[in-house]
C-alpha cells in the first residue's frame, strides 16, 4: 500500500513539476476552430458595445495583471460615464487568463466568437500573446497589447501599445554606453522575451563594444536564484541587464542586497520591474538601482497628473501607477478614438482608422504608427528613489519611431527571418 | 588557480546547504502529514504561504517600531496559526477520508485555491516586503565564501526545527504515541490509544512547522498568494525521496538534493539542474522505491 501510495505520488508530483513548466514555454494555441465572423458588427448591435478584458487574476502573473485589468476596467468607466462610444455604453466581459498561455487562447476565443466582443484588452507575458495570435488573427478579432515585449513581430489584428525593443532596450542600452557601463551580465526568466530579447542584446554588444560577462536563466516562478547571483558576483560585471519577470524578482534582489551588493559595485537595469513590482521586492533592495520605461509615476504632464489621482482615488492612495498600468489606460483610448473615426466598431474598419492616430496620453504625445500597429513612444531611463518611486535620469528627447524588426538597425541584420520577417515585410512599404 | 577551484567547491557546498535547509524546512512538516498519515496535502505550500504573511503583517501594524522583534515574535505565532488552519482542515475534511488517501490529493488542491483566492482578498495580488531585521543583514566572509545572515538564520530555524521534532518524537510519550498510531493504525487503536486525537495532534504539527517555514523564506523569497507554489514540489520531493515519515531519510534527502542541485547549476544553468534533479529522483525511485530510508516492520502490507 506504502509503495503504491508512494509510487502514485511521485507521478503526481511529477506530473505537477511538468505543468508549472507550462508558463516558460513558447505557448502554443490552443484556440479551437475559428471560424469567420464579423465580430464587430454583432457587438455594436443592441444598446450597448461588448469589449473584452483578459488579463490573469489568479496564478504568478496576477501580481503584475490585476493593475492593468484595474487601468483598463477604470478607462472602461471613464468613457461610459462621459457618454460612452458612438452614443453606446460600453459592457465589459472580463475572463482571468490564469497566468497560464493555453488559456489565454481558450479564453480569447470565447470572447471573440461566444461573447462576440468588439475589441479585447489583454496579455502580458510574450507567451500569453503568442498564444491569443493565432486565434485572434483567425477569427478576425482585435486584441490590444499592453506590455513592452521583444519585438519582431507584427500582426494585423493586434495593437502593441507598450514599447517594442528600439523604444526600451536599445535605449537602455545606449544609456549603459554612455555612462561607461560596458561589461554586462544578462539575467533573465526563462522563457520567449528574455530569450528574444537578450539574442538582441547580444547583437547590439557585438556591434557597440559592449562584453557580455554571462547569460543565465531562472524559470519562472523559480526563487532558487542563490546560483546564478553567484555567477553574477564571480563574473564581476559593472551591471546586470535583467530581463526576470515576476517573483523571482523578489528573490534575486534580496539575494543580492544580503551578499553585500550595492548599486556602486554591480547595478543593474531591469526591463518588467516597475512601480507595482517595487514595493513586493522591497524598497531597501532596490533604491538605486536602474530601470527602463517609457512612462513613470512622475512623469510630469497634466495628464498623467489626472491619470494618476483618479488611479489612485478608485484604488487606493496606496496604490502606484506603472508602465503597462498606463499602456493599458490608454489601449481602451486609442481603440475609442479609432471607433469613432472610423464611426462603427467593425475591426476592419476600427483598424483602418486607427493609423496615425495622435492622442495625448499620460506619458506624452502618442502616435499610432500608420502600418505596423505599434505606437511611438518617448523612451525614459529611471532610478528608483527610497520611496519606492522612479525618478527619471534620461529621456530619448522625442518619441521613437516603434521598429519592431529593427530595419533601421545595422547589427540588427538577420534577428528578425521567419515568420517574423515575412511579418514585418507585409507592412513596409 | 587551485585556490580558485577550492573556493568554487566551497561556495557551491554553501549554496547546496542553504538550499538544502529550504527542502528540509518546507518538508519538515510533510513528513508528519503526508509521512505518517498518508494525506497528500497540496494545501502544505499554502500554509507556509500563511506563515509567510505572518512577519508582514506584525511589521505592518502593531510592531511597526519593532521590525526586527516581528520576525522573532512571527515565528511561534505562524506555528500557531499554520497549526489551526490544520486542525481545521483535519477535522472538517480529512478526517472523513481516512481510508481514501489519494482523494485527499484532489481536496486539498481545492482548498490550496480557497486559500489562495482568500490571501488575495486579504492583502491584494502584490507581493508584500518584509523588511529584513537588522541583525540579519550582512554577512560573513569564511574562506571566500560569503555566509549572508538571512541564510544562517534559516539554517538556524531548520536545525532547532529538527531538533525540536527529533525529541517530540522520542522522548515525549505523545510522540510516542504518534509513532504507534503512524505504525499500526489498527494495533494502535484496540491498545486503546485515541488514535483520531493523536491524528489531530499530529496534523498540527505537520502544518505548524510549515507556518515556520514560511517566516523563515520570508526573509529570502516573495510573500504573495503564489508562496505555497513555489515551495510544495520541493517540500513533497523531500519527503519521498526521504522514505515516508522518516526525519532522517528527510534529512538525508534534502542535503543530497540540495548540494546535487547546486554543483550541477553551477557547471550548467537552473534548468539544467532543477531537470538533472528530477531525473536523479526518477531513477533512484526505481532503486529505491520507499526512500532512503525505509520501514523495517514484519506487515505484510508495508
Amino acid at each position: 500500500m506504502r509503495v503504491a501510495l508512494a509510487a502514485t505520488l511521485s507521478l503526481a508530483v511529477l506530473g505537477l513539476a511538468a505543468c508549472g513548466g507550462d508558463d516558460s514555454s513558447g505557448g502554443s494555441s490552443s484556440g479551437g476552430e475559428a471560424t469567420e465572423s464579423s465580430t464587430g458588427g454583432a457587438a455594436a448591435s443592441g444598446e450597448t458595445i461588448k469589449v473584452g478584458v483578459l488579463q490573469s487574476l489568479s496564478g504568478t502573473m496576477s501580481i503584475s495583471e490585476v493593475a492593468v485589468r484595474n487601468s483598463e476596467v477604470m478607462a472602461i468607466e471613464e468613457i461610459n460615464a462621459a457618454g460612452g462610444v458612438l452614443g453606446k455604453q460600453l459592457e465589459v466581459i472580463e475572463e482571468d487568463g490564469e497566468s497560464k498561455p493555453e488559456v489565454f487562447a481558450q479564453k480569447i476565443d470565447k470572447l471573440l466568437n461566444t461573447d462576440k466582443v468588439a475589441v479585447v484588452f489583454g496579455g502580458w507575458t510574450s507567451a500569453s500573446r503568442k498564444a491569443m495570435k493565432p486565434v485572434v488573427e483567425g477569427s478576425n478579432g482585435l486584441l490590444f497589447y499592453p506590455v513592452q515585449y521583444e519585438g519582431l513581430e507584427v500582426s494585423p489584428n493586434i495593437f502593441y501599445t507598450g514599447a517594442t525593443t528600439n523604444q526600451q532596450i536599445i535605449p537602455a542600452l545606449d544609456y549603459l554606453k554612455e555612462e561607461g557601463l560596458t561589461k554586462v551580465f544578462l539575467v533573465g526568466s526563462d522563457y520567449v522575451f528574455p530569450r528574444t530579447a537578450n539574442k538582441e542584446i547580444k547583437a547590439y554588444a557585438a556591434a557597440n563594444g559592449l562584453e557580455i560577462m554571462g547569460e543565465e536563466y531562472l524559470q519562472l516562478g523559480d526563487t532558487n536564484v542563490q546560483g546564478v547571483v553567484q555567477k553574477v558576483l564571480d563574473a564581476k560585471p559593472q551591471v546586470v541587464f535583467n530581463t526576470l519577470n515576476g517573483d523571482t524578482n523578489v528573490a534575486f534582489f534580496k539575494e543580492l542586497k544580503a551578499k553585500g551588493n550595492t548599486p556602486e559595485q554591480i547595478q543593474t537595469i531591469s526591463v518588467s520591474v516597475a512601480e507595482e513590482e517595487v514595493s513586493g521586492i522591497g524598497v531597501d533592495n532596490l533604491e538605486g538601482h536602474l530601470v527602463a520605461w517609457n512612462y513613470y509615476q512622475t512623469t510630469d504632464t497634466p495628464e498623467n497628473e489626472k491619470f494618476v489621482e483618479a488611479y489612485k482615488a478608485k484604488y487606493g492612495a496606496e496604490k502606484n501607477t506603472a508602465d503597462p498600468i498606463e499602456a493599458g489606460y490608454n489601449s481602451v483610448y486609442i481603440w475609442k478614438a479609432a471607433v469613432e473615426k472610423a464611426g462603427t466598431t467593425e475591426v476592419d474598419k476600427v483598424i483602418a482608422a486607427a493609423g496615425g492616430l495622435e492622442l495625448a496620453t499620460p506619458e506624452g504625445p502618442l502616435t499610432v504608427h500608420p502600418k505596423n500597429h505599434h505606437v511611438f513612444k518617448t523612451a525614459r531611463i529611471g532610478v528608483i528613489n527610497g520611496e519606492g518611486l522612479i525618478d527619471e535620469v534620461w529621456n530619448s528627447g522625442k518619441p521613437i519611431e516603434p521598429d519592431p524588426c529593427l530595419d533601421t538597425y545595422d547589427w540588427a541584420k538577420g534577428l528578425a527571418d521567419g515568420e517574423a520577417r515575412k511579418e514585418c515585410d507585409a507592412v513596409k512599404g | 588557480m587551485i585556490w580558485g577551484n577550492v573556493q568554487t567547491i566551497l561556495n557551491n557546498l554553501y549554496i547546496g546547504i542553504t538550499l538544502a535547509s529550504i527542502f528540509l524546512l518546507v518538508g519538515l512538516g510533510l513528513t508528519f502529514t503526508f509521512g505518517q498519515m498518508g494525506v497528500i496535502n497540496m494545501a502544505h505550500g499554502e500554509f507556509i504561504m500563511a506563515g509567510a504573511y505572518v512577519p508582514y503583517v506584525l511589521q505592518t501594524t502593531f510592531m511597526e517600531q519593532f521590525k526586527g522583534m516581528a520576525v522573532l515574535a512571527a515565528l511561534p505565532i505562524a506555528f500557531v496559526v499554520a497549526g489551526l488552519m490544520g486542525v481545521v482542515l483535519e477535522r472538517v475534511l480529512l478526517r472523513r477520508m481516512r481510508s481514501r488517501p489519494l482523494d485527499t490529493l484532489l481536496v486539498t488542491f481545492g482548498v490550496s485555491l480557497i486559500l489562495q483566492q482568500l490571501a488575495k482578498d486579504l492583502f491584494s495580488a502584490n507581493n508584500k516586503d518584509v523588511v529584513t531585521p537588522s541583525f540579519l543583514r550582512g554577512k560573513w566572509d569564511v574562506l571566500g565564501v560569503s555566509l549572508t545572515h538571512t541564510r544562517l538564520f534559516v539554517l538556524l530555524v531548520v536545525v532547532v526545527s529538527v531538533a525540536g521534532v527529533w525529541a517530540f518524537m522520542t522522548l515525549s510519550p505523545a510522540g510516542r504515541r504518534m509513532r504507534a498510531v503512524m505504525q499500526n493504525r489498527d494495533l494502535a487503536s484496540v491498545s486503546g490509544l485515541p488514535t483520531s486525537r493523536v491524528d489531530a495532534i499530529t496534523f498540527f504539527l505537520g502544518s505548524a512547522l510549515a507556518g515556520v517555514a514560511g517566516v523563515a523564506v520570508s526573509l529570502i523569497g516573495p510573500i504573495g498568494t503564489a508562496t505555497g507554489n513555489a515551495y510544495i514540489l520541493s517540500a513533497f520531493l523531500v519527503v519521498i525521496v526521504g522514505g515516508l515519515g522518516k526525519l532522517r531519510g528527510a534529512v538525508a534527502a534534502a542535503v543530497l538534493l540540495g548540494v546535487l542541485n547546486a554543483y550541477i547549476e553551477h557547471f550548467t544553468s537552473s534548468t539544467i539542474g532543477k531537470a538533472a534533479v528530477f531525473a536523479f529522483v526518477i531513477l533512484f525511485l526505481q532503486v529505491r522505491p520507499n526512500g532512503i530510508v525505509t520501514f523495517r516492520t514484519r506487515g505484510l502490507t508495508a
